[in-house]
């Protein structure tokens, strides 16, 4: 039995940037039975979060710890960014990259990566250049590539944000294959429709500030705190 | 406009005799320059990936000088080099001065610090760009290097031609540690010097022009390879 790298906890984490405060200081724990939206308006401090829980950023104050070392943790967690970061390669190619990294034989790599380039609707440019692809399917090879790996949490910033409503809805039965199948999802998003039908857990931020923390179905209709109510009816915050 | 012309026609004439002479030096031409810049660029390539993806404390400083050295005067090089490679010279034994093998090494002086300048500034680009997704993915420093200069590749082929065309075009260096020997060290551009410094100028523009034929050539050869690769986006 593989431990699991749950809870990942925050103490007093931040994230400044010549000394102004991008997020927290945060504490938080996250366990492994959820899927979690961070909800909140722009510039709150959701990117920050997510690359701070992931490692992209550091603390500059607190701390953020896996439950096993960081190192060992690295290695089962994807990212899927707020603009696709895109490879100079075949589809095929940028899919089978994360097995490349991590020292798989080259014939099943490609024969895992063309699994879920078909899983996820790129079938038939699996041997195109990612670059020429369309927005909603470099979204997509993205997400295949973060899943390729079976990772155990998979961190989400805006996936769907300039996907059409038919794009959306094939993503995000992707993501609920993944969750059925065992990755804990940590997303970030503005379609609050998107937040219910995805999480079962809720934070709101707001000004680097985690203002709330509820499990989804108790958020919606009736937020805490006069600012996620604020935000929810769709007054402006700032 | 005359002399333009009868330069043309003796270019022709050169080629379509297939002229021993001329085949050699071009061939020399070529030689010493191909090789210069395929160890420049072995040299280059990974200097300027590993500036690029590295942080070391001189870092600046040391991009700053490379920088600097793609200005190097190639007689100046030519000099040093003879200076070093003469028969009193610390590799005076060698007995490399007026050798091709000279004329390489002064090549290579003065293409590499371009390559590693151009490498760096393309390979700085695109891993601006790969960061986030090759830090996301924990991969290793080799694995990042060796990501970048694949993915960097016609880039970084553009650093080389570049190279090659520093390198083709070159007289100055060349001459002073190959002395234009006939049969032995004489390439193209120091051929051109020679007959025209003698007034022979059908024979010189003849000669320039099947340099200049030479440079366009290998750009245009190496481009085709590379056209196999289809999606022409970048
Ligand atoms: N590199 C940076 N340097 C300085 N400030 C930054 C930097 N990155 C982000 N910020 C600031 O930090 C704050 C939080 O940014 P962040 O990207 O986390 O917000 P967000 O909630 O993801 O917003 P959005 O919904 O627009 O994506 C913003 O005010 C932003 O201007
Ligand atoms: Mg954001």
């Amino acid at each position: 039995m593989v431990e699991s790298i749950f809870p990942l906890a925050l103490r007093n984490a931040s994230v400044k940037r010549k000394g102004k405060v991008l997020v927290g200081p945060i504490d938080l724990e996250l366990g492994s039975n959820a899927a979690t939206a961070i909800i909140g308006p722009n510039g709150a401090g959701k990117t920050s979060l997510l690359r701070l829980m992931h490692g992209l950023e550091r603390c500059d104050s607190g701390s953020v710890q896996w439950a096993i070392p960081d190192e060992e943790a690295r290695k089962r967690q994807s990212f899927v960014f707020q603009t696709p970061i895109i490879m100079r390669r075949t589809v095929l190619e940028c899919i089978a990259y994360p097995l490349a990294i991590r020292g798989a034989g080259k014939g099943a790599s490609r024969n895992l990566a063309a699994e879920w380039g078909e899983r996820v609707g790129l079938k038939d440019v699996l041997r195109d250049q990612a670059a020429v692809l369309s927005g909603g399917e470099k979204q997509k090879l993205a997400l295949a590539r973060a899943l390729v790996t079976a990772p155990e949490v998979l961190f989400l910033d805006e996936p769907c944000a300039n996907l059409d409503g038919r794009a959306t809805r094939e993503i995000e039965g992707i993501l609920s294959d993944a969750v059925s199948a065992g990755t804990r999802i940590v997303m970030a998003t503005h379609d609050m429709g998107q937040a219910r039908r995805i999480s079962n857990e809720v934070l709101f931020l707001y000004k680097g500030r985690l203002h709330e923390i509820e499990r989804t179905e108790l958020f919606f209709p009736s937020p805490r705190t006069s600012e996620a109510a604020a935000f929810l009816r769709g007054d402006i915050l700032e | 406009m005359n002399e333009l012309l009868s330069g043309f026609i003796e270019a022709g004439r050169l080629i379509v005799s297939l002229d021993a002479d001329l085949a050699e030096i071009t061939l020399r031409s070529l030689h010493v320059t191909l090789t210069a810049v395929f160890f420049a660029s072995a040299i280059g390539l990974p200097v300027g990936g590993l500036l690029a993806v590295t942080r070391f404390r001189w870092r600046r400083h040391v991009i700053a000088v490379v920088n600097a050295l793609m200005g190097l005067p190639p007689v100046v090089v030519g000099l040093v080099v003879y200076i070093l490679f003469s028969r009193a010279g610390p590799f005076g034994v060698l007995g490399l001065l007026f050798t091709p093998t000279a004329m390489i090494i002064a090549q290579i002086i003065i293409v590499t610090p371009l390559v590693v300048s151009i490498s760096h500034q393309a390979i700085r680009e695109l891993w601006a760009e790969y960061h986030d997704l090759l830090i996301s993915m924990n991969a290793s420093k080799r694995q990042r290097i060796a990501t970048l200069i694949y993915d960097g590749r016609r880039a970084l082929l553009t650093a080389s031609l570049a190279g090659f065309g520093r390198a083709i075009g070159e007289v100055g260096a060349i001459m002073i540690v190959g002395g234009n020997i006939d049969h032995a060290t004489r390439v193209l551009t120091t051929a051109i010097a020679l007959e025209t410094s003698k007034g022979n100028f059908p024979l010189a523009l003849g000669l320039g022009f099947v340099l200049i034929g030479l440079a366009v050539g290998v750009n245009f050869a190496i481009h085709n390879i590379l056209r196999t690769e289809r999606a022409s986006l970048w």
